[in-house]
């Protein structure tokens, strides 16, 4: 294989990398960004994450339409956010801790309910072709798109916008970095928590169906080995904007494609290394972005991580 | 259905406790065909489309038999948990014969067991029991898949257009680099300018990068898949959504490729538990090893899917029959994919050689590192 060939080859796997793998990642990461920024923490979207992927298949696979399995994962999330701000209003609770049950409770429930949708093939999202232009088949496969994903990209851009300029987004950030200020000015905290963190859920559960319904597009019990923990960890990274949460989520599969595609190719030697790609990739980009005082800054002021 | 297990369990624990806990060689001496309780513990769900499928699916084959029941639990951690299991197994449920199946399993928790429960068969699904120093009444029983590898390669090597076959596999230890050389060594032998393109995720469950791995394999030009992990459920299913062919491992997966599916690698325990659930019942002794592959019908390949052309079925069933009468895959000295000699008798190797089972390189032709 020559060198140019090889080269693109690597470079339509990484782009159809990031636009197969980023999906799940960016959901979740507006997800836990919104709860964030009401000033909670949701560590139990990675169960959210699972149990939506459950939900989707379990509802695609009894209706036939596989948009109804993204609803209703939707849904699910959706309860599992309200339980974990209804459990965080009683006095004296973590939201850390509540967090990491939720998490062991949704995977828990997803694995119990989800064990007779092993088996059958439910039916799958459909794709938008987008790269018949380019003639090159590698490429067309890679911009194979999902209609999630653009939807993702849209939601992205449209809380970006609404944190800034809405009235919604200016009470949400109120109550996220500072409480007392929140309630001199009248506002239900409780309630603008409870929200967020349900909608946050929704959107998880949402990132859910598409594990299980597109990419890789089957369930079962290892379906998303970590992905929602590492989305969490994303919103960090993008220091609660959701643009850079885009941003973030994109570079993740995009790097995560890179150990496959650069084996694929004949460049064997190190895999270890290279599928550890995205993990060292967010490592120096944090050290990089540490160093300003910005992060902090970034930070919403009722976060118990900043507090 | 997991609501039927737990509420059947309960039962026996709340009611017929003692009941179920009877000597079992009062039984043995009553009855000229003593009765076989199976209890048998998986690591993962046992409808996985791998390893758990092939044990259960297998273990199932033996409901029909008159003197056999069986007992089993899925999800068991290789921890602690697993010894709790078989004690259930064995003083609520009755179990004669504890069949553990995950690598994790035998030490300590199959050996403790053993000790403490003398009477009770144990056998455990990897070859690890040694005489000197494991108990008498534990065992190691395993099937040599490589085999069925060997005709998946035999099949993909006469059903490829592009020569080049994809292989996703977890980790580099010998069991998994022996199958990725065998299907390459089966293709070359009907055809010699296969080569073999191969990815390791890693891991042994990550469904993601399997994806990312096949449409890699896909997008470098590899017309079949076929892989080494846990569940082969994703790659077989991207390598059919790309349009491409399948070959599958340890279970059947040719329902996930109705257009693809060539054929798989399956083990056959089938044998081993009826051989078993035999002696158990006559009152023999159980062989402590049992061990072998096509020769001693303990592996098989899943019935042709659409993907087999009609040439590659008639080389594959030749090569069973050859492997079935214990004819050497490797007839003569065999080269790494680095050039070096890996192994070096003239004469080649008996198929169940055990220098082969620490294989520790990737065959001439296979295009990948260990490394």
């Amino acid at each position: 294989m020559d060198a140019g060939l090889a080269l693109s080859t690597v470079i339509a796997a990484m782009l159809g990398g990031a636009i197969r793998v980023t999906t799940p990642f960016l959901f979740v990461a507006l997800g836990e960004m919104l709860t964030e920024r009401s000033g909670r923490i949701n560590l139990g979207l990675e169960g959210t994450l699972v149990l939506g992927a459950m939900t989707a298949y379990a509802f695609s696979y009894a209706t036939g339409s596989p948009w109804i399995g993204v609803l209703a994962a939707g849904c699910f999330g959706f309860l599992m956010g309200t339980l974990h701000a209804t459990i965080c209003r009683l006095p004296g609770v973590n939201d850390i801790a509540v967090g990491i049950a939720l998490m062991l409770f949704g995977t828990g429930i997803a694995f119990f309910f989800g064990k007779p949708y092993i088996q059958p093939t439910a039916p799958r999202l459909p794709s938008i072709s987008l790269g018949a232009w380019t003639g090159d088949p590698r490429f067309e496969q890679a911009l194979q798109i999902n209609p999630l994903f653009l939807i993702g990209i849209a939601l992205a851009i449209f809380l970006a916008w609404a944190l800034k300029n809405t009235r919604m987004g200016l009470v949400l950030r109120v109550t996220g970095d500072s409480e007392a200020a929140a309630r001199a000015l009248g506002h239900p905290v409780m309630l603008i928590r409870l929200l967020a963190t349900a909608v946050g859920g929704f959107f998880a559960g949402v990132g859910g169906a598409f594990l299980s319904l597109y990419y890789p597009g089957s369930w079962n019990e290892g379906l998303s080995s970590g992905q929602g923990l590492m989305a969490v960890a994303l919103v960090i990274f993008a220091r609660w904007d959701p643009i850079r949460c885009l941003y973030a989520a994109l570079l993740f599969g995009a790097a995560g494609a890179l150990g496959p595609a650069l084996q694929s190719i004949g460049v064997t030697q190190g895999y270890y290394f290279f599928n550890a790609a995205p993990y060292i990739l967010t490592l120096f980009l944090m050290i990089g972005s540490a160093g300003s005082k910005r992060a902090l800054r970034d930070a919403p002021g009722e976060l118990s991580l900043t507090r | 259905m997991p609501l039927d297990r737990f509420s059947r369990r309960s039962f026996l624990q709340g009611t017929a406790a003692g009941a179920a806990a009877l000597s079992l060689g009062d039984i043995k001496l009553a009855a000229a065909q003593a009765k076989v309780t199976i209890g048998i513990v998986y690591v993962g769900p046992k409808d996985d489309f791998g390893w758990n499928q092939a044990h259960a699916v297998s273990v199932a084959a033996l409901r029909s038999l008159p003197n056999v029941s069986i007992v089993e639990e899925e999800n068991v951690p290789e921890t602690a948990a697993v010894l709790k299991s078989m004690e259930s197994m064995i003083n609520l449920e009755g179990a004669n014969l504890i069949l553990a199946t995950s690598f994790g399993y035998f030490n300590p928790f199959m050996v403790d067991a053993a000790k403490k429960y003398p009477k009770v068969t144990f056998r455990h699904a990897a070859p690890l029991w040694e005489k000197d120093k494991h108990p008498a009444n534990a065992g190691s029983y395993f099937g040599y898949l490589d085999q069925a590898h060997y005709i998946n390669g035999v099949a993909a090597g006469l059903a490829t257009k592009t020569n080049k076959i994809g292989f996703v596999a977890a980790k580099p230890i010998s069991s998994v680099l022996r199958n990725i050389n065998s299907v390459l060594w089966g293709a070359r032998s009907v055809n010699p300018n296969v080569t073999l393109q191969l990815i390791f995720t890693g891991d042994w469950a990550l469904p993601v990068r399997e994806a990312e791995a096949a449409n890699a394999l896909a997008g470098a030009g590899c017309d079949i898949l076929t892989c080494h992990v846990d569940s082969p459920k994703v790659v077989i299913e991207t390598a059919e959504r790309r349009g491409i062919m399948s070959l599958g491992h340890n279970a059947s997966q040719a329902t996930l490729a109705p257009k693809g599916f060539i054929t798989g690698a399956e083990y056959k325990w089938e044998t081993i538990y009826r051989s078993y659930a035999d002696d158990i019942a006559k009152g023999q002794p159980v062989p402590n090893m049992l061990a072998g592959g096509y020769e001693k019908d303990m592996v098989r390949n899943t019935a042709y899917g659409a993907g087999a052309p009609e040439a590659a079925r008639k080389a594959a069933d030749a090569a069973i029959a050859d492997l079935k009468a214990g004819k050497r895959i490797l007839k003569g000295p065999v080269k790494d994919n680095k050039g070096a000699v890996a192994l070096p008798s003239a004469d080649g190797y008996d198929n169940l050689d055990r220098v082969l089972d620490g294989m520790n390189f990737l065959a001439d032709g296979v295009v990948g590192s260990i490394t």
